[in-house]
Formats: C-alpha cells, sequence, structure tokens
C-alpha cells in the first residue's frame, strides 16, 4: 500500500511539473490546482484504505456474520441474556437489577477499554465485567476465555452492532494508548516481526493462503472458524504474539489493555460487527 | 438440556414448505486430538438428528467426526396440520436432548 501511495504521489507531481514547464505563466495556477486536487484525495484514501477483516471473507462467512440465526457466536449472546438476568454473588444482584435492560449497554462496547479511576489504568470490556462482579455482585471473577465471560461480553458488545467505534477522548487514557502504538511498532519474538509489519505494511496481501487483514477490532468477541468458538481480542492478540514466536503476556498484563486501546484510536469512526465470524 | 437456536416460521400455509434451521450448540470432539498431557481426547459428537411433526419422522440425519463444532442443520418439509415439531439429537455418551417448536398451519 505505502508504495501504491507513493506512486500516486509521483505521478500528481509529474503531472504538475509537466503542465508547469508548458507554460511558464500558468504554473501558480498549476500548482494551486495539484494541491486542491491532492487534499481531498489524500483524506479519501485515508478513510478508503481502512478495511474491516468482514471485506475480506469469502461471501459464505459473510453471511454467517448476517445471519443471526446462522451465526454460532448467538449461541454466546443467548447464553449472555440469561446470566445477564441471573443473580449471583454474596451481593444476590444480577447485571440487570443494576442496569435493567440490556439495551442500556448500547454504545458501551464502542467506547471500550475505558479509564478507571479507582484502578488509576484502563480496563477492558471483560475486565469491567469482572470488576462488577467483584464490587457490586461480590463474585469471583469469571476465567479468562472461560464460556460465561464470552457469553457475557458478546450480549453486551452486540447492544453496539452497527455503532461507530467511539473511543473516548480522555486525556488520561493517552500514555496508555500511546504505549500501545509503541508495542505494535516494536520488533519481538524469534522471528523478530512487529505487528505493524504485517498489518500496516503488508496488509492485503497473503500469508500463506490467508489474507493479511488490517487488524481493526471490528467484531470483537469473534467466533472464529478456526477456533470453533468464541474468543476475546486478547485471544487473538496472544494467536498473533505466538505467530511470531514471542511468548504472549500474561492474560492480566498490562501490554494488552495498551494495544486494545490503540487499536480502538485506529478503528475509530468504523462500524462495530459484534458478534463477528472470522474464518 | 441442549442449547441450541431454532427458527421455524409461527404460521405457515396448508401444502407450502417451509424452513427449519437449527443451531446447536456442541463441541462435536473429533475423537483424533490429544490433550496437552498426550491422550486422547474421548470423541464426544451428536450422532443423530431427528425431526419429527406430529408424531411423524419427517427429517433424520447422521453425523460423522469430520463435522465442525456448533453444527448448523436446515431443511425443508411441507405444512400439513397445526401441531408440533419434535427436534432431537442424541449423541456419545448418552447424550440427548430435545425441543419442541409449535407450528400453526392455515389454509
Amino acid at each position: 500500500m505505502p508504495l501504491i501511495r507513493a506512486a500516486c504521489i509521483w505521478w500528481h507531481h509529474r503531472k504538475i511539473l509537466r503542465f508547469a514547464q508548458d507554460d511558464g505563466k500558468a504554473r501558480p495556477y498549476a500548482i494551486a490546482v495539484g494541491l486542491s486536487l491532492m487534499a481531498p484525495i489524500a483524506v479519501a484514501q485515508q478513510s478508503d484504505t481502512r478495511r474491516s477483516g468482514y471485506q475480506d471473507m469469502s461471501k459464505s462467512v459473510q453471511t454467517m456474520q448476517d445471519d443471526d440465526m446462522a451465526n454460532p457466536a448467538m449461541l454466546w449472546v443467548r447464553e449472555g441474556a440469561t446470566l445477564w438476568a441471573k443473580r449471583v454473588g454474596a451481593a444476590d444482584k444480577a447485571c440487570a437489577d443494576c442496569h435493567g435492560g440490556v439495551e442500556s449497554m448500547a454504545g458501551v462496547a464502542a467506547r471500550y477499554p475505558a479509564f478507571d479511576t479507582a484502578l488509576g489504568r484502563p480496563v477492558d470490556l471483560e475486565q469491567r465485567i469482572n470488576l462488577c462482579r467483584r464490587d457490586h455482585q461480590q463474585a469471583d471473577a469469571l476465567a479468562n476465555e472461560s464460556r460465561e465471560l464470552l457469553a457475557l461480553t458478546a450480549h453486551v458488545a452486540q447492544q453496539s452492532r452497527g455503532k461507530p467505534i467511539a473511543p473516548p477522548t480522555d486525556p488520561r487514557l493517552q500514555p496508555f494508548a500511546d504505549a500501545g502504538a509503541a508495542l505494535f511498532k516494536q520488533r519481538q519474538g524469534q522471528l523478530n516481526l512487529s505487528c505493524a509489519q504485517c498489518h500496516d505494511d503488508n496488509d492485503g496481501r497473503k500469508l500463506g493462503s490467508a489474507t493479511i487483514p488490517q487488524g481493526h477490532p471490528t467484531g470483537y468477541p469473534i467466533y472464529r472458524l478456526e477456533w470453533q468458538g468464541l474468543g476475546s481480542l486478547k485471544r487473538r492478540l496472544r494467536g498473533c504474539l505466538s505467530g511470531m514466536r514471542a511468548e504472549p503476556y500474561a492474560y492480566d498484563a498490562p501490554e494488552y489493555v495498551q494495544l486494545e486501546l490503540f487499536l480502538m484510536q485506529r478503528a475509530r469512526g468504523m462500524t462495530l460487527e459484534s458478534p463477528g465470524v472470522r474464518p | 438440556m441442549g442449547n441450541a437456536l431454532i427458527n421455524v416460521p409461527g404460521t405457515v400455509k396448508r401444502g407450502e414448505a417451509f424452513e427449519i434451521k437449527a443451531l446447536i450448540s456442541h463441541p462435536m470432539e473429533t475423537g483424533f486430538r490429544a490433550g496437552t498431557n498426550g491422550t486422547l481426547i474421548p470423541r464426544n459428537i451428536i450422532q443423530r438428528f431427528t425431526c419429527t411433526y406430529n408424531g411423524v419422522e419427517v427429517f433424520n440425519l447422521t453425523l460423522s467426526p469430520a463435522i465442525a463444532a456448533n453444527p448448523f442443520i436446515s431443511f425443508f418439509t411441507v405444512a400439513t396440520d397445526s401441531g408440533s415439531l419434535v427436534l432431537r439429537w442424541t449423541g456419545d455418551g448418552g447424550f440427548s436432548a430435545e425441543e419442541t417448536v409449535p407450528i400453526t398451519v392455515t389454509s
């Protein structure tokens, strides 16, 4: 992609120069037209080149995601609806007792990770659910990637389906997002790769038979056909880390939330598809 | 008790074909995979799926270990009388689940 972009810019410059050489008087005009043409093109390129993984999937997998009857993630969503109304913990409270109907969660998944003042750091949606369980339901935290936690997350995330990704502009989040951006560009593992080398520099190309996506978190939690189950963004990141032969961070490591935060900012404005299906 | 999403149109015209869709939550463990300790994970699949319409079997299916987890099954039958569709699936380890869906047939 950067090559194509560079070629486009070169082409424009070449045209402007040629025009300018033809007639000296027309030079300022030509440059002005050239610049005014380039500005909207640059903007269009920025918004056009971001692609959800959905757009690169085969038609059959897209149909599977779009049809709630065929999307296997809906099994988790339905389980999540049961858990939402189930009273648990020493407080004997259900999610619904505080939050009411799950519709109140509309837009929540689109703006997480969010800053938690008590902890002094950002938390993602799964961690927020577990904090709610600990503080308000006085129940044990659900295990990472457990069926119950994924079910609740999927149920909450589904309420934001179709909404644009809108990470908060909280300045306290910025250092964490910056750390995530640095991590994204940092080479690691035995293959000495960074996330950016695949997802920024070589997106749309093939890795084996699979198309390399741009890595926008548009559908989490996702039902991945390869996993034959639902998984979080954290699981996806762990898969990438072991793919580049780096040791995945521990499940509660702050690095994941930093990366998630950066990825959400990178995908700002893209439509949330949760729960998504991916090959 | 099986966890499944079943979709049947609420009302159908007599004599018309209608679609029944079932998405069943099941691991469909093949029996060929080894766990982290190296021993085989025992096979756990749905072996058979049947659908009866007012007591008459209208569809049956034998499933194999090669079928992916959470199978999606879709088929058609012709509307005869109002009543119920009973979907039943049985599997390894004596597993059995059943869902009943009402259907209204208009003339």
